[in-house]
């Protein structure tokens, strides 16, 4: 038995379970909702904002070396690249996984999600649920290469021999990891399993 | 227990009059339904009835661990949370690398990092840096000793705990330690040819820090904090 079904409203803070007709619970004062309103409609929102960041992250430089007066720029891949060709392959694997994978992961991941919601597949709950779960876990992590150009540039401070600056790409890429992560909390799971349930409301 | 339970791990029992116990209320009050708990991520109610300590009771449905008590779990958050906040003043005030080459030598400590951004039009990511980092970590060591601390010694909560809670815990993804070191690491590797690395004392603080944070999530059962900040409870 549900809590919809039940016709009742389950916190998704503190658990309590009420009776319909408070907005807030009034224990932990968590918005009440049996299910996210419009939640389909804010996750497609925040994970678009997030994507058209994500090209500019990718396509600008995250750092800009200046060696004797001369700048030279990487942009993420490419200091993945660079990283691979100094021998250091464990390195540039994490790299290329907080950075490329992780976050083209988690478009691929929520899109399908919020599809199959929206249309009613028949995938398989629980490993839909598992799906989300490990993209809210994991999303975080991609926020690791805006803290390596922040120690490079706070490090590597030289004057004229050498200096590190951060690129324009910084700050995208920042956004976009912080607006999908929004879109991954705006997502309701309990939508996951109502199809199984005659009581499908659709709104 | 529930009706269903093994060694390690239990499920919850569904309640039989859910329905009925909500038809018979017929108000239009909001009324809760004491002894139910609801899983945030399938909607399934169960009844709550904490396992032994150390199990951990899950959803029927999703599997999602519902209720999972630790021996001596407050009085371990608290003692992380006040270990955290020292550690986290360790961290800010030393140095945090060193690095040297050729003569020249720079020091930089998670204040300079937070400062990376903080030329021109990239400050609000200098602030978003410092919130991830020192902020929102704090602010939950802070919240959680507010809402834990009076519960300790059995004591009523303090007004609006139960709030101060759960803005913890929605915090809880926006705290970024962990991952600040292992971009430590990464940016270690980067400049590791090209001069001398020296790890400072606030290197040490901080990764202690992230584990211990760690460690400190790990050990709360939100079901067992909310049962004693629950005013009718407690």
């Amino acid at each position: 038995m549900t809590a919809r079904r039940a016709g009742l409203i389950g916190c998704t803070s503190c658990g309590r379970v009420y009776t319909p007709g408070a907005t807030d619970c009034p224990l932990c004062g968590q918005a009440l909702h049996s299910r996210e309103p419009a939640s389909m409609q804010k996750v497609w929102a925040w994970l678009i904002a997030g994507f058209c960041l994500y090209v500019p992250a990718n396509l600008m430089p995250m750092l800009v070396t200046s060696t004797l007066g001369q700048a030279m720029t990487n942009t993420i891949i490419g200091g993945a690249v660079e990283l691979a060709l100094h021998g250091s392959w464990f390195i540039a694997f994490v790299v290329l996984f907080a950075s490329v994978a992780i976050p083209v992961g988690k478009f691929l991941v929520i899109g399908i999600l919020a599809l199959s919601v929206q249309y009613d597949w028949d995938l398989n709950r629980k490993t839909r649920l598992h799906m989300y779960e490990v993209v809210e876990f994991i999303g975080r992590w991609s926020m690791v290469d805006v803290f390596v150009v922040a120690i490079l540039t706070a490090l590597v401070q030289f004057g004229f021999i050498v200096n590190i600056h951060p690129g324009p790409a910084a700050v995208c890429f920042a956004l976009s990891v912080a607006l999908t992560m929004v879109s991954a909390q705006c997502f309701d799971p309990r939508l996951l399993w109502d199809s199984i349930e005659e009581d499908r409301i659709h709104d | 227990m529930g009706a269903h339970s093994e060694a390690s791990s239990n499920r919850l029992s569904q309640p039989a009059s859910a329905a009925a116990a909500h038809s018979s209320a017929g108000s239009a009050e909001v009324r809760e339904l004491p002894g139910l708990i609801a899983c945030p991520t399938c909607d399934m109610i169960h009844r709550a009835e904490p396992p032994r300590s150390g199990e951990v009771a899950r959803c029927s449905r999703c599997n999602h661990v519902l209720i999972a008590p630790r021996p001596g779990s407050i009085d371990r958050v608290l003692a992380y949370s006040l270990a955290s906040a020292v550690l986290m003043i360790a961290a800010i005030y030393f140095p945090f690398l060193e690095l040297s080459t050729a003569g020249l030598e720079q020091r930089m400590s998670i204040i300079d990092a937070i400062s990376a951004f903080s030329t021109g039009l990239m400050l609000p990511l200098s602030i978003a840096t410092a919130m991830l980092i020192v902020v929102i970590p704090i602010l939950r060591a802070l919240l959680l000793s507010y809402a834990l601390a009076p519960l300790r010694r059995g004591r009523p909560p303090f007004r609006r705990a139960a709030e101060a809670f759960r803005v913890a815990e929605t915090l809880r993804p926006w705290s970024m330690a962990e991952v600040f070191i292992i971009g430590t690491a990464v940016a270690l590797v980067k400049i590791a040819g090209m001069a001398t690395v020296g790890i400072g004392p606030a290197f040490w603080a901080f990764a202690a820090m992230a584990v211990i944070l760690a460690l400190k999530d790990g050990f709360m059962c939100r079901w067992t904090i909310w049962q004693m900040l629950d005013p009718r409870r407690g």
